[in-house]
């Protein structure tokens, strides 16, 4: 067809007619199939909620009951801390780890491969039980000259609580996973990029934390976010050691108040509230480390609501003048 | 200063008879990767203000030439001077002992290297390319730095993208960006390793007017380039290679128009 080119009114089909002075209105293609699959869509949600609500089962009372209890609150911010813990250390470990692959050295580099070979294929579950075993290993601790004189010494059942057990085993865990998510990243960075840098000069440790790393971000991040979230849900393996973080907590009470179905919505509701919060974070670092590479950044969903309602005044603005 | 005008152009054939100092000392350089040998004893010297244009068949190792003499390549055998520092090593008695990477990396912030894809840094503003190496390998203030990078982006007509990111030039303005990022440095002598391959058509006439201005103004240069055009109107010397080796050299008019060897005039015979 001749009628998309605006402004070339000779090439207007025939039969239009009228002679028009403005630019030709676009019609954009209909999808009736879309509106279909909308309307199915739509049902089956409604029908889910519906289910969810008024099954008694369910038993929203306790949900509410228990959401907001302090055991409850305390349980998430255990939940929230093991995390936090376990993701710095794990990450410095795994970027420490990624870098020891990296290297020319084939010593540090086999020494890293054997560490993410063990350990992602050991269970974080048996993993864990190691860790809170771990005096029965090693009694005790001590610094000193290697195979030679000790300094001090501790005993490991005063040095290693459970919940620094958990926070080890999910630590040594994550690096190895980290190490990984780093090292793609890193392999992600065009060798140019190094070249460059090397051809000016710039120092080495000074090459990596300003060319390579930030670039690298754009591959980590995604894969950092994932493991971050399964990293958060994972703190509930640690339950098996008794500390009171959110899915034990919420397993003392049901223990106790036998309520099992509800207790399990109140710990999944608060997994998904952090999850949301997580992935909203996720999001904007994304976003940070996306300058540069496309020429405009897409606007973010606050923006793009902000957009929708100014479009849809101009619309109804439109609407109130008659032409 | 040296004229850019061929005809009037030093004769760097009797280099003993030029008071002009050497900054590029290239002597018997050989490399290898594994098994094929990519230059088979390489000599070439560079007078202060001079511009050297590398001509030759792909796989004729100019890039790797380019490469050896900032040490992005070690070389097997040979020596490397620029202004009279040994390049990449540290000679006591009959023994080269490789310098240390930090060594190394001061030694390159001498030698402006100029790549075919740019290699500009994607995340950082055209400003922050251009300052980032002044600042950490040389340590020069941050504003002294910026205020440097202002005047380099004038010489090269861009003095309106200093924010924006490469991503948004075209190859011809990311190409010029990273001339500036180049000069920065004040380096002793700029390297340009087929700095118009990468671009379209339309685009090479603009990066070629920003070497030949570098040119004019006395800066020293190795170009490694397909553009005969621009080696007739701009080199003092046209180096031609084959086979890792220099088959011939000399002025624009000797090498292009009436070359000695066999060789040189098949190439010249296909790229004319």
């Amino acid at each position: 067809m001749t009628t998309t080119t605006d402004g070339e009114a000779s090439l207007a089909p025939p039969d239009s007619g009228a002679e028009r002075s403005g630019p030709l209105k676009i019609v954009p293609v209909r999808h009736p199939g879309r509106w279909v699959a909308v309307a199915i869509a739509l049902v089956l949600v409604a029908q889910l909620v519906h289910a969810l609500v008024t099954n008694p089962g369910l038993e929203w009372a306790t949900f509410r009951q228990y959401f907001f209890d302090p055991s409850v609150l305390h349980g998430v911010w255990l939940t929230i801390e093991l995390t936090f813990y376990a993701a710095v250390a794990g990450f410095a470990g795994g970027m420490v780890l990624a870098f020891m692959r990296l290297s020319p050295n084939p010593l540090l580099r086999v020494t890293a491969y054997a560490y993410v070979w063990v350990v992602r294929s050991v269970p974080l579950l048996v993993q864990v039980l190691f860790w809170f075993n771990i005096s029965y290993l090693y009694s005790r601790l001590s610094i000193g000259v290697p195979f030679g004189p000790e300094f001090f010494s501790f005993s490991t059942t005063h040095l290693v609580s459970s919940v620094s057990a958990a926070v080890i085993a999910l630590s040594v865990n994550e690096a190895a996973f980290a190490s990984e998510i780093v090292r793609a990243g890193v392999l992600s960075v065009s060798h140019g990029q190094l070249e460059a840098a090397a051809a000016l000069g710039i120092p080495r440790r000074r090459q990596l934390m300003r060319i390579v790393l930030p670039q690298a971000m754009r591959t980590i991040a995604p894969n950092a976010a994932n493991q971050l979230i399964s990293l958060f849900k994972n703190t509930s393996i640690v339950s098996v050691m008794a500390i009171m973080e959110l899915f034990y907590t919420v397993q003392v009470i049901y223990g106790r108040t036998s309520r099992i179905v509800p207790m399990l919505l109140v710990a999944t509701v608060w997994y998904v509230l952090l999850t949301t919060l997580l992935t909203i974070f996720q999001y904007y670092v994304e976003r940070r480390f996306a300058k540069g590479t496309t020429r405009v950044l897409p606007p973010t969903p606050v923006e793009r609501v902000r957009l929708a309602i100014r479009d849809l005044r101009a619309a109804a603005a439109d609407e109130g003048t008659p032409r | 200063m040296t004229t850019t005008s061929p005809s009037a152009g030093r004769r760097p054939g009797d280099a003993a008879a030029d008071p002009a100092r050497v900054v590029v000392d290239i002597r018997d350089v050989h490399k290898n990767y594994g098994l094929v040998e990519v230059l088979k004893g390489v000599d070439l010297q560079v007078h202060v203000g001079e511009v050297t244009v590398v001509l030759g068949p792909s796989g004729s190792g100019k890039s790797t030439l380019l490469r050896c003499i900032n040490h992005l390549e070690k070389v097997k055998r040979g020596t490397v001077t620029i202004d009279g520092e040994l390049i990449g090593y540290r000679r006591v008695g009959d023994r080269l002992h490789e310098l240390r990477e930090r060594e190394v990396l001061r030694q390159r912030t001498h030698i402006g290297f100029v790549f075919q894809n740019f290699n500009l840094f994607p995340h950082l503003t055209v400003e922050e390319n251009l300052v980032e190496a002044p600042v950490s390998a040389l340590g020069v203030p941050r504003t002294r730095a910026q205020e440097r990078a202002g005047r380099l982006l004038e010489r090269v007509g861009l003095r309106d993208k200093a924010t924006a990111y490469p991503g948004q030039l075209s190859g011809g303005q990311q190409q010029r960006i990273a001339i500036a990022r180049a000069l920065a440095l004040e380096p002793k002598v700029l390297l340009f390793d087929e700095p118009t391959s990468a671009l379209d058509p339309e685009l090479v006439g603009e990066v070629l007017d920003v070497i030949k201005d570098l040119a004019r103004a006395g800066t020293t240069m190795i170009v490694v380039t397909h553009e005969i055009g621009f080696a007739r109107e701009v080199a003092d010397t046209v180096v031609f290679m084959d086979d890792g080796r220099i088959v011939e050299q000399g002025t624009p008019a000797d090498v292009l128009d009436s070359p000695r060897h066999e060789r040189t005039r098949t190439f010249l015979s296909k790229v004319l």
